[in-house]
């Protein structure tokens, strides 16, 4: 029941501690988490936001430069200069040599006809007419045309900026080439990490570079239509069942769509580093918890289960000293109540006697009788009288007198009284003291009296052949002598030890001992200051232990 | 025959009767009262060398009376006598200047050899004043 009770116990204290320990120290990391995991998240796709912009800023860049260097030079060049083609091959020249992405220029009046040419398709293109093409209707109608990219006779990818001069009354175009290689490159710098694609698609969601997995040039795009795209945005999708982050960006001459295309296992490795490590270490303070609760708990149930055995200890003495006090002030008044009829028996009894010698009466045929009658009735007055004497002496709250006492002295002389009777019945007395025991300062003729019942008491436990060992000592803190006085008689059983102080509790025949003996001890001892302890082995013996302070 | 003259005071009728009677017996000059007031009463005429004095009794105690006693009659020694443990009474009763202190039952021998003592005590007392 007891053991019961301790393991609720244990378990209460352990449950509460785990609780109020882990359950913070979870939320603490599932919050710090999230937060993190959050934030993060953000940044990656801001991140990526920013790259989709700054792309198609470079890609925006680059497409007004082309443009506005072929309106500079159309706007400078007239188009008479520029009919020649010699003298258009010498400016190709100079804009070659400043930007190698130009792959061919031409010279379209207004109905269409190529008037000059200079690029690698010379025969090819020469002879075409442009007036039923799409480009031409947008730039006569516009000024300035970009095309989508396209694959043309060249089979590479590029595509055309066209800008329309007007001269004096007559319309015409300049017409140029772009290798859309330069466009590829700036796209290709946002393949990022293993995963990561940049393409850009134009409004029918074909493909206006090369995506680095989702197809090639005038392809679809393996990825999500963004072709409706209007601004610049991330979003999260799945694809394909597989989830993946794509931030959108206008190229906003041309109104393409800029896609980047991010695997978040790869941008967000940092993350789930995190989320391990935070696993991590949140287990190894679970871990680390559940050990400290098991300790403390286990060092709290031991304080615990001490201090209530100390106080079922002292609780133990507060009872039995109680019951003493209680007992002593009943014995007293047994006493005086019956010293009272006592003392008048006796009294009468003695004038008996007394009229027992005068001479009529001594003429009593029966005077042998009564005289007999009476001492016996003396001699019981007095055996009863050396009972309530011996209880008032229990309940004596007399204080004791003060002098200093060597134990060892007082030892022996307790067994000189006691040695005759000891020698008689075969007990040996053995004494073991400490040579350099402290005086105390105590009652001597009491602490005797104690010592002398508690030897007697020792004899007649062995009854006949046995041996008595006497040892003295100091306790550890010194403040404290001990007095071991062991028998190796048959000893008792537990419900006789546990009766052993209580007045009148005897196990020795009617008539032969009182059994105050030990109640009187020990209520000597406590008013001294003292402690008596019994410790029994049936079948072995019992040891008293007797402890009296320094002082 | 002794020369002393006792006063018993013992609420106890019959041990008072029988111990009186008893002293009687002895050819000693002895005189029995029941009460500490009756004590004061007889005290002037009887004028006893010891008193035998009871510390439990009704109305005015031992120790009470022991008091009154020592206020007009210095000289006289008193005997404590008790059926109880009131060793404090006891004590209580040495130190208002009682001669001895002695539990019943108590033989008569060891009785008179207390008073004896104290009649001793008495005359050296007296031969000192």
């Amino acid at each position: 029941m007891e053991s019961q009770h301790y393991r609720k116990l244990w378990w209460d204290i352990m449950l509460t501690t785990l609780s109020f320990s882990v359950f913070p120290l979870l939320i603490l990391g599932g919050v710090i988490y999230h937060q993190f995991s959050v934030s993060y998240t953000a940044k990656v796709m801001d991140s990526m936001k920013t790259r989709a912009e700054n792309r198609c800023n470079s890609i925006d860049l680059f497409l007004n430069e082309r443009i506005a260097q072929l309106t500079s030079l159309a706007n400078t060049q007239s188009l008479g200069q520029l009919k020649n083609e010699d003298y258009l091959h010498r400016v190709f020249n100079i804009i070659q040599s400043r930007s190698r992405s130009f792959l061919d220029l031409g010279v379209i009046d207004e109905e269409g006809n190529h008037l000059a040419y200079v690029g690698p398709y010379y025969s090819a293109l020469k002879k075409v007419n442009y007036k039923d093409a799409t480009w031409f209707h947008e730039v006569m109608a516009t000024g300035v045309y970009v095309s989508d990219v396209f694959l043309g006779f060249r089979k590479i990818p590029h595509f055309i900026i066209a800008v329309m001069v007007r001269e004096k009354n007559q319309s015409w175009i300049l017409r140029a080439t772009i290798d859309s290689d330069i466009i590829e490159h700036i796209v290709q710098l946002a393949w990022d990490g293993k995963y990561g694609d940049a393409f850009i698609i134009n409004r029918e969601n074909i493909l206006q570079t090369s995506a680095r997995f989702g197809g090639k040039v005038m392809e679809q795009p393996n990825a999500p239509n963004f072709s409706a795209a209007t601004k610049n945005g991330v979003e999260e999708l799945d694809f394909h069942g597989k989830n993946l982050l794509f931030a959108t960006g206008i190229v906003k001459l041309k109104k393409w769509v800029l896609v980047i295309q991010e695997d978040p296992t790869e941008q967000l490795t940092p993350l789930l580093q995190a989320r391990f490590l935070a696993a991590l270490i949140g287990l190894g303070g679970v871990v680390l918890i559940i050990i400290g609760a098991v300790f403390t708990t286990r060092a709290m149930m031991k304080e615990l289960m001490r201090m209530e055995r100390k106080k079922a200890a002292s609780d133990e003495m507060l009872m039995q000293s109680s019951k003493m006090a209680a007992l002593g002030k009943m014995a007293a008044g047994i006493a005086h109540e019956i010293n009272n009829p006592l003392a008048v028996i006796g009294e009468k009894a003695g004038w008996i006697k007394d009229l027992l010698g005068m001479e009529d009466v001594a003429k009593s045929e029966n005077l042998q009788e009564l005289a007999d009658a009476v001492n016996k009735i003396e001699y019981h007055v007095v055996r009863a009288k050396t009972v309530t004497h011996r209880l008032l002496g229990f309940a004596r709250r007399m204080e004791p007198l003060t002098e200093r006492v060597n134990i060892n002295t007082v030892l022996d002389e307790s067994i000189d009284f006691l040695e005759n009777e000891a020698r008689y019945r075969n007990i040996d007395i053995q004494t073991n003291y400490a040579p350099s025991l402290p005086l105390i300062t105590t009652d001597q003729s009491q602490v005797q009296q104690v010592f002398l019942n508690i030897i007697n008491n020792a004899i007649d436990a062995i009854g006949k052949d046995g041996e008595i060992t006497i040892t003295t000592g100091t306790t550890r803190k010194n403040n404290e002598i001990s007095v071991e006085i062991s028998d190796n008689g048959p000893g008792m059983p537990k419900d006789v030890l546990q009766k052993i102080f209580d007045p009148f509790f005897t196990t020795k025949e009617v008539g032969k001992g009182t059994g105050l003996g030990l109640s009187i001890s020990y209520s000597i001892i406590e008013k001294l200051g003292g402690r008596i302890l019994v410790a029994s082995d049936e079948g072995k013996g019992t040891t008293f232990t007797i402890y009296l302070p320094v002082r | 025959m002794e020369k002393f003259k006792i006063l018993i005071v013992d609420d106890e009728q019959d041990f008072l009767e029988t111990i009186i009677k008893r002293l009687k017996a002895r050819s000693i000059d002895v005189t029995g009262v029941e009460s500490g007031y009756k004590t004061l009463e007889v005290l002037d005429d009887r004028n006893p060398d010891v008193i035998i004095l009871d510390v439990k009794m009704p109305g005015m105690d031992g120790i009470e009376t022991l008091r009154e006693v020592k206020k007009k009659k210095p000289l006289v020694e008193v005997i404590m006598l008790t059926g109880h443990a009131s060793v404090e009474s006891g004590i209580q009763g040495m130190q208002l200047g009682a001669f001895d202190y002695v539990m019943k039952p108590v033989a008569l021998d060891e009785l008179l050899e207390k008073v004896r003592q104290a009649y001793e005590r008495k005359l050296i007392q007296e031969g000192k004043s």
